[in-house]
């Protein structure tokens, strides 16, 4: 007999499934949304405000930029990050621990892979717009419109598409809510800061800008000050590569932990 | 007739406990099922069986033609399940929980319409449409779970413990409800631990224990078989309960205490040695507890 493995295998993705999932989402997200943009915009906004004319009017400009237009462009990956791990780890969890909603979902003609895929897509959606937010804010204060901002939302979906399989697949390891936080402490915390969002890497010592290279949120900040002020080539090609690997193994780790939650 | 579901020899063990031991179960096209037995008689595993969201260590499993776990996708999305926990979205309306069902059940656009009107005038949820499901009564939940499965238009629907925790008023409704299904030709699969549930819906019974089906068959057959056509109440204090207990056993009677009283079984047979008491008809109570050495609800 067919094991979970089988259930599992890569190429099983059908358009309707992920589509009654996604059908699902936005029906729900109606009846939330304003809390849910609220949160995921207003602090990183904060931060962009707090760092960028606090320590803005002590550092005029940061590796060449302006120190807002630093800021302005780094904290995009906060707010990517914020709005897609903490939505996929929590409400995974609530979904399949309180809920059952994900019980109710795989009685229908969806599977584990499907659902954890277009739960993952619509986060990274989400992301991606509200990633927006604080260049937005920042261009108020200064920072000059591009061309290049227009790819802004992708590279925040790519990102959060990443970090939401990442969300879930914490939610998925773990057996209580409670330890969310030293999920948050350990890893959400010490990446957000260490991505290059306030401060240069180049700045740090040399191990811990060989470390910051493991960090996708660091490439996702590099990939959107680029998008600003102008694109690297080979350097952001190099980026978008290592985005797309984390999310390709996330995604994996995911629907793998996630089968094994939910199929007995 | 053919089988809206079979499972042969089906074993699942989590660890060194096996929740179901070697099942045979079948339901004919059309017929309603009840699936009979205490808490923990493996009853909701064999339903999360049937819809891969466990998956079997040893045996087959067949749904509407499909192999399970292989073609469950196939299965599922022609029947319907009605959980045992209520996992409906609170926030949303009775009709957007349809909706969301109708893209998940893949129901084409033209049809969305008209399959949430059926499901609700099925549920009688039609003034309801609008409502929150977090405002709506037990029994009323427990209607749009109903409907939600049926919005589809299934062959088949398994019906895990559907009406546990409810009063009796609104578990006769929904008993309506399911008889209506079964009169539209649905076949059903209903886990129940109720006796009276059972009795009234199920076209055949099978009682579970330990994971493994004890007896299946016609209620009435299946009560005439095991326990016979007659029963004796013995009511009285404890000593002549215990009394009674022993006299019918000593005869060869079996017998079963139901608090107040105990019940000798097969007693059309009595010449005279079975102790005195109340005479009624054996039931499928009887029989239930018999096998499964559980008390009835």
């Amino acid at each position: 007999m067919t094991g979970v493995s089988a259930r599992t295998t890569l190429g099983r993705l059908e358009r309707p499934a992920l589509r009654g999932v996604l059908v699902r989402e936005v029906i729900n997200f109606s009846s939330f949304w304003k809390s849910s943009a609220f949160s995921s915009t207003v602090e990183p906004t904060i931060y962009l405000l707090a760092f960028g004319f606090g320590f803005g009017s002590l550092v005029s400009t940061v590796a060449g930029y302006d120190y807002v237009e630093f800021v302005g462009t780094g904290t995009v990956a906060t707010a990517v990050l914020f709005s897609s791990v903490f939505s996929a780890m929590f409400g995974s969890f609530v979904k399949y621990q309180f809920q059952r909603t994900y019980d109710a979902i795989l009685a229908a003609p969806v599977d584990t892979e499907e659902l954890v895929t277009a739960e993952a897509l619509w986060i990274a959606a989400r992301a991606g717009v509200f990633g927006c937010a604080p260049m937005l804010v920042a261009m108020v204060f200064g920072l000059d419109p591009s061309w290049g901002m227009l790819l802004v939302p992708l590279i925040g979906a790519l990102t959060g598409f990443g970090w939401a399989c990442f969300g879930i697949f914490i939610a998925a390891r773990l057996n209580s809510i409670d330890h969310f936080s030293y999920v948050t402490s350990t890893v959400v915390t010490p990446m957000f800061l260490t991505a290059g969002t306030f401060f240069p890497l180049s700045g740090l010592p040399e191990w811990a800008q060989v470390l910051g290279q493991l960090n996708p949120l660091h490439h996702c900040v590099e990939l959107v000050r680029h998008a600003a002020f102008g694109f690297e080539g080979w350097v952001d090609l190099y980026h978008v590569g290592v985005l797309l690997a984390f999310a390709f193994v996330m995604w994996r780790l995911a629907i793998r932990y996630m089968t094994r939650k939910l199929i007995d | 007739m053919a089988s809206a579901l079979s499972l042969r020899g089906v074993v699942k063990r989590y660890g060194p406990i096996t929740a179901v031991d070697h099942l045979d179960l079948e339901v004919p096209d059309g017929t309603c099922v009840g699936l009979l037995g205490p808490n923990g008689a493996g009853k909701s595993t064999t339903m999360r069986l049937l819809t891969a969201q466990a998956i079997a260590d040893e045996g087959e499993i067949r749904v509407l033609g499909h192999t399970l776990p292989a073609d469950s996708k196939a299965a599922r999305a022609e029947m319907g399940v009605v959980p045992q926990l209520d996992n409906l979205d609170t926030t949303l309306t009775v009709e957007q929980n349809l909706r969301v069902f109708t893209h998940l059940y893949r129901i084409p656009r033209a049809e969305r319409h008209d399959a949430i009107e059926r499901a609700l005038e099925m549920a009688r949820l039609g003034d309801r449409r609008d409502t929150r499901a977090d405002k709506l009564s037990g029994g009323m939940r427990r209607r749009l779970l109903i409907a939600r499965s049926l919005v589809h238009g299934p062959r088949l629907v398994l019906l895990d413990e559907p009406t546990v925790g409810l009063d009796p008023q609104v578990r006769q409704e929904l008993w309506a409800l399911i008889d209506a299904l079964r009169a539209e030709g649905v076949s059903i699969l209903m886990s129940t631990h109720y006796i009276e549930e059972a009795q009234r819906l199920a076209d055949t019974v099978v009682i579970m224990a330990e994971g493994r089906a004890v007896a299946s068959g016609r209620p009435a057959q299946l009560v005439r078989e095991h326990v016979g056509l007659e029963a004796i109440e013995v009511y009285g204090p404890p000593a002549r309960l215990a009394e009674a207990e022993a006299e019918a056993r000593a005869a060869g009677y079996s017998t079963r205490r139901t608090g107040t009283s105990v019940s000798v079984l097969g007693t059309e047979r009595s010449n005279g040695e079975a102790p005195d008491g109340e005479r009624r008809p054996a039931n499928l109570e009887d029989l239930f507890v018999l096998l499964t050495g559980e008390e009835a609800e």
